[in-house]
């Protein structure tokens, strides 16, 4: 009881400071409309597929992902605002649960995502992409996985390295693999067999999967099942060791 | 006794090229501090104020000793300490885009206050630190001086038994450091033991009822300002005279409270005495005894300074 308190407190004041500051959701909604509509047409020819439709069925979900990866990564650089105001600090000697603070903030991390992707969902809806409610649910439920799992691993790392410098090459280095080997640009079947058994050890390529599998209307592919496990996995040790960090005595 | 050490240890690991420096930050500490008292720790920058204090406050783990503190064990209980205890740190700790009150209800409301009762804390914490005309403005539109006010408002908002204020004043200009000293005097009226920490002399002089001198983390001497500047060299009272000094100095000489008596060469006596409050009288009266004309008569109090040159070899001031 005490610690979903925690973890509602946390997650409201967040929410109020993002909402106090609009030109959050104009960025974080211009970037992903402008690759729905000025990249995803190529893909048309360049899987030759039939309709733009058919195409948005494979990019959606891929680009999804990419947000929920990417805007996770990225949370990190706000937690080390937040250390050098002191307002970590000053959580820290209060009695609320550590593991509340990371929840909080990779909640509301969480929330975001997936009004980028409600949005994102529906413009594309209009060129003609269709998806059932129930599987469209699931992939949002992975998504969110996902965005949990990378901003706490952001946050984790944010309070071990402690400044901007040294966060943002960091994570640049984790997220161009994670997404030139997820498929999310273009599916991984067109890979050469080298590169495609490289990508199968790359845990968000089988998220990927998932989400397409799931966008085309495969509930029971196997890739569903696979691909929410893996994520749910490390979205736990991932939370585990960000919320260690935040207990952790730092000078 | 509201905080009682043994003790208490910490180092740090720090790396230098490929060298792993290891800095003994604090090193055995033993204090105690009286209910109700304002308690301050004095010494330079990088004496190992900063990192007691966050140790007390649970921010850090000791690597050795003990400490209870408000009749909580630091390191068995540190919820228990959390919740009895208020930190306001050195650096700050307000949020640019929150206003002061959102901050108070949120920090109330993080020690398990209720919303109702968290608004109405704030609202009381606002008017009783004056800021409740800027209550609602984002706080980096405040001065230096109210920020700092939000911050210890924050640090007692949960009504601590004791509370820990790092560098209260350092940064502020005079007048809002006077104000500070103010606002921790309340503290202490209301019945809070507050312990602070400071390289000002004068802070420490003037406001504290007890201080410890840290240097290299060590407590280097411990007491009232008083007492402490009593103990190294006594105080002096320097007589001025129309005569000669000679028959003065014989009469004064041979009082049982002059402990040391010197003939400066511009004329006049020092007189080194353990009590200059009470010698003077004393003074006074043997002179007029002896029939000995005084031109003037001045005491001079040794300085926390001269208490920090005594036990460490250096000048506060120069550290």
């Amino acid at each position: 009881m005490k610690f979903a308190r925690d973890v509602w407190l946390v997650f409201n004041r967040q929410i109020l400071l993002l909402l106090r500051n609009p030109v959050w959701v104009f960025v974080g909604v211009f970037q992903p409309v402008m690759y729905l509509l000025l990249f995803a047409p190529l893909l048309t020819k360049a899987l030759d597929v039939g309709s733009t439709a058919e195409a948005y069925r494979v990019f959606v979900p891929g680009l999804l992902v990419l947000l929920a990866i990417f805007g996770g990564l990225f949370q990190g650089f706000g937690l080390i605002a937040e250390l050098r105001a002191g307002v970590i600090e000053r959580s820290r000697v209060t009695p609320v649960s550590r593991l509340a603070l990371l929840l909080g903030r990779s909640l509301r991390d969480v929330v975001s995502l997936l009004t980028q992707g409600v949005i994102i969902t529906v413009l594309a809806l209009f060129f003609g992409l269709r998806v059932h409610l129930g599987d469209l649910l699931l992939a949002y439920l992975l998504l969110a996985l996902i965005s949990l799992m990378t901003s706490a691993v952001s946050y984790g790392v944010a309070l071990v390295v402690r400044s901007e410098d040294a966060l943002a090459p960091l994570m640049n280095t984790v997220a161009q693999p994670v997404l030139l080997l997820s498929g999310i640009l273009l599916p991984m079947t067109l890979a050469p067999p080298w590169l495609k058994s490289i990508a199968n050890w790359n845990p968000f390529a089988w998220a990927v999967d998932a989400t397409r599998a799931l966008f085309a209307g495969n509930l029971g592919d196997d890739s569903v099942w696979q691909g929410l496990s893996i994520m749910a996995v490390l979205t736990v040790l991932a939370v585990t060791w960000a919320a260690r960090e935040f207990a952790r005595s730092v000078r | 006794m509201i905080i009682e050490t043994k003790g208490l240890r910490k180092s740090f690991r720090s790396r230098q090229g490929r060298e792993t420096k290891t800095v003994e930050a604090v090193r055995g500490v033993d204090l105690v501090v009286t209910e109700g008292e304002i308690f301050g720790f004095l010494g330079p920058n990088g004496a190992g104020k900063t990192t007691t204090l966050r140790m007390l406050a649970t921010l850090i783990e000791p690597d050795g000793g003990e400490a209870t503190i408000a009749g909580a064990d630091l390191r068995k209980e540190p919820g228990e300490v959390r919740r009895r205890i208020g930190y306001v740190a050195q650096g700050g700790s307000t949020w640019d885009d929150s206003t002061a009150r959102e901050e108070l209800v949120l920090h109330a409301r993080m020690y398990g206050i209720g919303k109702a009762e968290a608004q109405q804390r704030a609202a009381q914490a606002l008017g009783a630190f004056q800021l409740a005309e800027y209550a609602d403005r984002k706080c980096k539109t405040y001065s230096g001086g109210q920020r700092r006010r939000v911050e210890i408002a924050l640090g007692i908002i949960h009504q601590p038994k004791i509370v820990f204020l790092d560098e209260p004043t350092t940064g502020l200009d005079p007048q809002s450091r006077a104000h500070m000293w103010d606002e921790i005097r309340r503290l202490r009226a209301e019945g809070m033991t507050v312990f602070v920490t400071t390289h000002y002399l004068e802070e420490a002089d003037a406001l504290c009822d007890r201080i410890a001198i840290m240097d290299h983390g060590e407590i280097v001497a411990e007491g009232t300002p008083a007492e402490l500047k009593r103990d190294i060299s006594g105080e002096v009272v320097i007589v001025g005279l129309d005569s000669p000094a000679p028959r003065a100095a014989d009469v004064l000489g041979t009082q049982p409270y002059v402990t040391k008596l010197e003939t400066p060469d511009e004329g006049g006596l020092r007189l080194y005495v353990n009590d200059g409050a009470t010698a003077i009288p004393q003074i006074l009266r043997a002179l007029d005894g002896a029939d000995i004309a005084l031109r003037s008569i001045e005491l001079h109090r040794p300085s926390l300074d001269d208490v920090f040159l005594t036990k460490t070899g250096r000048s506060l001031r120069e550290s």
